[in-house]
């Protein structure tokens, strides 16, 4: 008799994320909100700023998600996210999950000051910022989430970006928020299991989540879940967490902590670096992880 | 019940007996007690909503809007550069069709720094998509939020309740509050006709091509249309529960007038006890306070206007390089049905520079000594 093979699944088979969408091949964003909505279910309502996602998510009168969606002001995203709440228990819905998903130009820069007012406030939200590190939708500009030494339309390779990327998940630390954490789509278990831990938590509840976007970093679509294994590898976007705004937890630590050449030599938008260009990067990166090698220890 | 209360608390006891459900507001001088008593009737379950207190006006309207998108009553207040940030989003909650409802304490937009009335503020969100309604007393204001309620409700459209910086917001008056259960019979609950609920998900204010972009637009003005008639429709029947009509437009000794003086806001009433004095010196006056300004009230400016012999209009506020703002809409709403009536054009207390009953003997002597109008704009009171 043949023997039955039986396959056990991580995540889900249910999708909220129908065909259809409009994203670009290999596009990080568009995996992660299947991830999400996977691990938030049906009961979501998502308030969507301009970003990719505002055109991924089809024209008028379409949609490609089963969930609903309110296209939100620009700088919105947080705000919009605290009234929709508010809006839905008042006529009697406290179980929706209101999130406000967006990119890292509508987080890092034009919507931080309603994100910061949101998570000083606690409203009951979860924030997303799905971070392709630079203005993507509107054509490659560079955003304060843009690495240092990354060509992008605005920081062209004669005058490339000089100062390294924000630091947003300490600044949402500061906020003493209950729970946030870093997330990758190449690691879809680990986003799925801190994104179902946040959806029990009540308050503000921030995720970064790292979106490779082939368009804009020039890089090949095949290589975008490559690209996600990578940055955890060689620490760049390490993967943690943090609660109350002190308890930090790394989940992911590398056995041996990669340098990052492979990983900056498979993207276009680094290749006009030379070694020194790139050895300020690796500094960088090492400090960074010092530092959050330091506050994990700290808890 | 009769109180004695500021204006400002006029709009705060507006929306306490709308029962608002979401409130997002930020402080701004003078609209600061708006907010305060709103909190206190919050805190004590008076009123059962949720107030949100966002970092600026922006947030303010944004979650404003995005509750509105939930199905809940939403209300918040604001002046001058509040309501200037709030800008972008005032488009997108008449063109989102949230039926918010917000008040204005008009107040002079910087700089200089000025806490003091005059319209440009409001005025500068003319063509934002609001329903925009100029108050003149405490009792108006505490009336019109629950009308414009009703109003934005039924149209989709949201409103404005406008009212003068200190000469309404913080001047104290007697205020007939209306019981709440006569309230309640003449605002029902709201419930529009979507909303967002996961139970029937849809993507709200998505990328819209040309090929619907127009309609939408479309429509809004077709309702937009709609609103004077309500208007005029729920004021009536607000004067059957609570004996006060509240209209477009106010006239007041307009029958026989020869020398109309069209007004706005407070200065209305001011022009009233104007209007007096100069028919006791045999000048056969009369004034239009013009009460909605958008949608503008067409028929009644030219029912009542159109007949005088003069009008003068007096604006506390200008549009640089062309006139005062209710000049020029009163000309337009003229143009083609004046039968040649002269219509002059003033502007005076702008940052709050009182508008005495001598501005207006000032106004009616420029505009009867003239037989037209011999310049753009006459200016009463700039110091030479």
């Amino acid at each position: 008799m043949k023997k039955e093979k039986t396959m056990k699944l991580s995540l889900p088979v249910e999708e909220l994320m129908t065909s259809g969408h409009l994203a670009c091949q290999g596009c990080g964003a568009t995996l992660a909100m299947r991830y999400v909505l996977k691990a938030l279910g049906q009961k979501t309502a998502l308030c969507i700023p301009a970003c990719c996602w505002s055109v991924i998510d089809g024209p008028f009168p379409h949609s490609t998600l089963d969930v609903p969606i309110f296209h939100c002001a620009f700088e919105t995203a947080a705000a919009s996210a605290s009234g929709l709440k508010a809006g839905l228990e008042m006529v009697g819905d406290t179980e929706t999950t209101v999130v406000a998903w967006a990119g890292d130009g509508g987080t890092f820069d034009i919507g931080i000051q309603a994100l910061s007012g949101a998570a000083e406030r606690n409203d009951d939200i979860i924030y997303v910022c799905y971070d392709n590190e630079a203005y993507m939708n509107t054509g490659i500009q560079r955003s304060s989430a843009t690495p240092y030494g990354a060509w992008t339309t605005t920081t062209p390779v004669k005058h490339f970006k000089n100062r390294p990327k924000k630091d947003i998940d300490a600044i949402m630390a500061a906020h003493r928020i209950p729970y946030q954490a870093t997330a990758n789509t190449s690691y879809p278990e680990d986003l799925f299991r801190k994104m179902k831990k946040a959806k029990e938590i009540k308050g503000t509840r921030f995720f970064h989540i790292y979106a490779p976007c082939p368009t804009g970093w020039k890089s090949r679509p095949e290589d975008t879940i490559k690209l996600g294994r990578m940055v955890v590898q060689n620490c760049i976007f390490p993967l943690f967490e943090v609660e109350n705004g002190e308890n930090y937890a790394i989940n992911i630590k590398p056995r041996e902590k990669k340098p990052i050449n492979d990983y900056i030599r498979l993207q276009g938008r680094f290749h006009h670096l030379k070694d020194d260009d790139i050895r300020l990067m690796q500094d960088e990166t090492d400090r960074n992880w010092e530092r959050l090698l330091k506050r994990a220890e700290a808890k | 019940m009769k109180k004695v209360i500021m204006g400002n608390h006029a709009l705060s006891w507006g929306a306490t007996l709308a029962r608002a459900q979401v409130i997002a507001a930020y402080p701004i001088t003078p609209q600061t007690q708006v907010v305060e008593l709103l909190s206190e009737m919050c805190a004590s379950k008076k009123l059962d909503a949720k107030f949100i207190k966002v970092e600026s006006e922006h947030s303010a309207m944004a979650a404003c809007i995005a509750a509105s998108m939930a199905g809940a009553r939403t209300f918040t207040a604001t002046s001058a550069q509040g309501l200037a940030l709030m800008h972008e989003l005032l488009h997108w909650a008449s063109g989102g069709r949230n039926p918010i409802v917000m008040g204005d304490i008009n107040r002079a937009m910087a700089p200089g720094w000025s806490i003091w009335t005059d319209q440009n503020d409001s005025l500068s969100q003319r063509d934002t998509g609001w329903i925009q309604f100029y108050c003149a007393s405490n009792q108006e204001v505490l009336d019109t939020v629950i009308q414009a309620f009703k109003v934005s409700e039924a149209l989709m459209i949201p409103s404005m309740v406008i009212l003068d910086a200190f000469a309404i917001s913080h001047t104290y008056e007697v205020v007939d509050i209306p019981d709440q259960d006569k309230v309640d019979a003449y605002l029902p609950r709201f419930n529009p006709p979507f909303r967002i609920t996961p139970a029937d998900p849809h993507a709200f204010g998505g990328l819209t091509g040309p090929e619907n972009y127009f309609e939408l637009r479309y429509k809004l003005q077709v309702d937009m249309e709609k609103a004077p008639a309500l208007i005029e429709e729920t004021g009536r029947e607000y004067e059957r529960a609570f004996g006060r009509y509240l209209g477009l437009v106010e006239d007041y000794r307009c029958d026989d007038a020869e020398l109309i003086l069209v007004t706005s806001g407070t200065a209305g009433y001011t022009a009233r006890v104007a209007v007096d004095a100069l028919r006791a010196d045999g000048v056969k006056a009369g004034n239009l306070r013009i009460k909605v300004f958008r949608p503008f009230p067409f028929e009644e400016v030219r029912r009542i206007a159109g007949r005088a012999k003069k009008i003068a209009v007096v604006d506390r506020n200008v549009s640089y390089g062309h006139h005062g703002i209710f000049y020029q809409e009163v000309k337009s709403a003229l143009y083609g049905h004046d039968h040649g009536v002269p219509v002059f054009g003033f502007i005076t207390g702008l940052g709050g520079r009182d508008i005495t009953v001598d501005s207006f003997r000032e106004v009616a002597q420029q505009a009867l000594s003239k037989p037209q109008p011999d310049r753009e704009i006459t200016w009463i009171g700039v110091k030479g």
